[in-house]
């Protein structure tokens, strides 16, 4: 009888607190709803306006004055040479840097000097880089308001994100596999060479198309640097034209890109121009959400044959 | 160090591979070895025993010099001397990677990479620069025969290491320390992640392997190295108690401390 009344006693104060497991999720749930609510509303708002006006003529047509003829050609040509000359810099770059801050660098001062300031200038204005560029690509280098010094703002600016990633990724690696090859034999760049970037490379490429995909969205730092607004020709491409262009002339051409894009139909007062803007957000939205998906399925495609 | 008497009979006829002298050894200011000596016999299996902490991985570790890979470790006097040709391997002119392509390692938890078996079993040989696929071959296949494994794995070579059980990924581990044709293996306690069984395989492989190679092994299992192992070196905290053939240390110790540790009254 008494160990009855004990269980009884058990289950209330179990019941009791599980209250708060029910609390907690409840309140869990809301707060993902805040995030992923609010994107969905700004994205089908965005989608119903715009994708009517998703014709192919829009991808293939120049800016105009009139909003039913204006098309985002000069700005996704731009946005992919740009994001084209960031990731070819940003890449090699910050996996070199990461890898060396691993695998090479000495353990000291210095070191940790090198490793506060990479987080620091992971969270920088966007803008400050932009100043940063217009006064070393643009005019002390000479590059002018080209999509070479663009594509430099950018890798500037998601160095950080790849450094941390390719960090992250190699430190996942266990120590046993590092030690394995180090007992085999191997110096340290055959370490490197054979299992550390094989089996980081999931990871490193995750973090590069996340930090791609940030950039593919930044308009402060190439606004800052002088992107044109209005941009009715594309750069030349390799071989064509009379006489040809050479291989690398479209790098140094003036451009737009498609946020700029976004941001010049915004500020127009017609209607038309708004539903223009609204397409061209949906467009670079898809492009975001396009290279999340890629890093996704190539992360799963890397990590198949990956087990430790 | 002094040989102690009764030792003659297990020496006679064996051969110095290399000898441990007065070494110490420090993990930043916490001196982990302290004035070690003992021989290391050629073709023989050299157990090193004692209780958690007592620096048998240490010393063990010293051997390739894995301690170089981490900052704060020093090696503070003494040596390793390696025979016939009387390099130390501490020595700081020594390279550790030559060291280490002389003195391979098998762990404690299995560690194959994550490529193909025939891919494990050929990176000692091809960081040592071996290209040529035939003969690549022909020495994945003589190093997994003799670590016990062909027989298992010759229809699969392609597949994944991790896909094998944990007793055959050890055994391709010491395939892998075998193919490069090393002076000595390192064991470091290779079958305390293995059930019985496994155990008993590698156990078998390892007083096999004898004939090809010495071997230095770290066990937490004071039976195992009463089976397996021709000398018995017995560590605590940092110091070497007693080194002597096996079945002397297990059956009639000279000192009182391993006596107490070998017939479990302490550790």
């Amino acid at each position: 009888m008494l160990q009855a009344t004990d269980l009884n006693a058990i289950r209330a104060i179990i019941t009791r607190a599980k209250r708060w497991d029910l609390f907690f999720s409840i309140l869990g749930v809301l707060s993902l709803m805040v995030g992923v609510l609010t994107f969905t509303v700004l994205f089908v708002d965005m989608a119903i306006q715009g994708v009517p006006r998703l014709t192919l003529d829009f991808f293939t047509s120049f800016p105009s004055r009139r909003a039913a003829n204006a098309g985002i050609l000069s700005a996704w040509v731009g946005t992919v040479l740009v994001m084209l000359v960031t990731a070819l810099s940003a890449v090699p770059l910050g996996v070199a840097a990461g890898v060396y801050l691993e695998e090479y660098a000495p353990k000291n001062w210095m070191t940790d000097i090198i490793e506060i300031n990479i987080s620091n200038l992971a969270g920088i204005p966007s803008i400050v880089y932009g100043l940063l560029a217009l006064g070393l690509f643009v005019y002390y280098f000479g590059f002018g308001q080209s999509i070479l010094s663009a594509g430099l703002t950018l890798a500037l600016l998601i160095l950080p994100v790849i450094i941390v990633a390719t960090r992250e990724s190699i430190r996942a690696i266990p120590q046993s596999i590092h030690e394995g090859s180090y007992a085999c034999g191997a110096t340290t760049w055959q370490t490197v060479s054979d299992h550390i970037l094989p089996y980081s490379s999931a990871g490193i490429l995750t973090g590069v198309i996340i930090g791609m995909a940030r950039a593919i969205g930044e308009t402060a730092p190439i606004i800052t640097i002088g992107a044109l607004t209005f941009i009715a020709f594309l750069p030349n491409a390799p071989f064509a034209g009379d006489p040809p262009a050479g291989l690398f002339d479209w790098i140094l051409a003036p451009f737009t890109v498609m946020p700029i894009q976004m941001f010049n139909w915004t500020s127009r007062p017609e209607a038309e121009f708004q539903i223009n803007a609204a397409a061209a957000g949906f467009v670079l939205v898809f492009m975001t959400l396009a290279m999340n998906g890629l890093a996704i399925y190539l992360r799963y495609q890397l990590r198949k044959n990956i087990k430790w | 160090m002094q040989i102690q008497t009764g030792l003659d009979a297990g020496v006679e006829g064996a051969l110095l591979k290399a000898e441990v002298r007065d070494l110490d050894f420090y993990y930043g200011a916490f001196h982990a070895l302290k004035r070690v000596s003992m021989p290391i016999y050629d073709h023989k299996v050299t157990a090193l025993i004692g209780p958690s902490g007592c620096g048998k991985s240490t010393l063990l570790r010293c051997f390739n010099r894995m301690h170089d890979l981490y900052p704060g470790n020093r090696y503070a006097g003494g040596g390793i001397v390696f025979h016939p040709d009387n390099t130390n391997l501490l020595a700081p002119d020594v390279d550790p990677i030559e060291v280490r392509m002389r003195i391979s390692m098998v762990f404690q938890k299995p560690n194959p990479f994550p490529k193909s078996i025939y891919e494990n079993v050929a990176y000692s040989l091809r960081v040592r620069g071996m290209r040529n696929k035939s003969e690549l071959d022909d020495r994945v296949e003589l190093a997994l025969k003799g670590a016990a494994l062909w027989n298992e794995v010759s229809n699969r070579l392609q597949e994944l290491g991790a896909n094998l059980s944990g007793g055959q990924q050890q055994r391709l581990c010491i395939a892998r320390a075998l193919a490069s044709d090393p002076e000595i293996i390192l064991f470091d306690e290779p079958t305390s992640a293995l059930d019985p069984i496994a155990t008993a395989s590698i156990e078998e492989l390892v007083t096999e392997l004898k004939e090809k190679v010495t071997i230095l092994i770290v066990t937490h299992n004071m039976q195992q190295a009463a089976r397996i192992s021709d000398f018995t070196a017995y560590m605590y905290l940092g110091e070497m108690v007693e080194f002597g053939v096996t079945d002397q240390i297990f059956i009639k110790p000279q000192k009182k401390a391993t006596e107490d540790y070998i017939t479990g009254r302490f550790g």
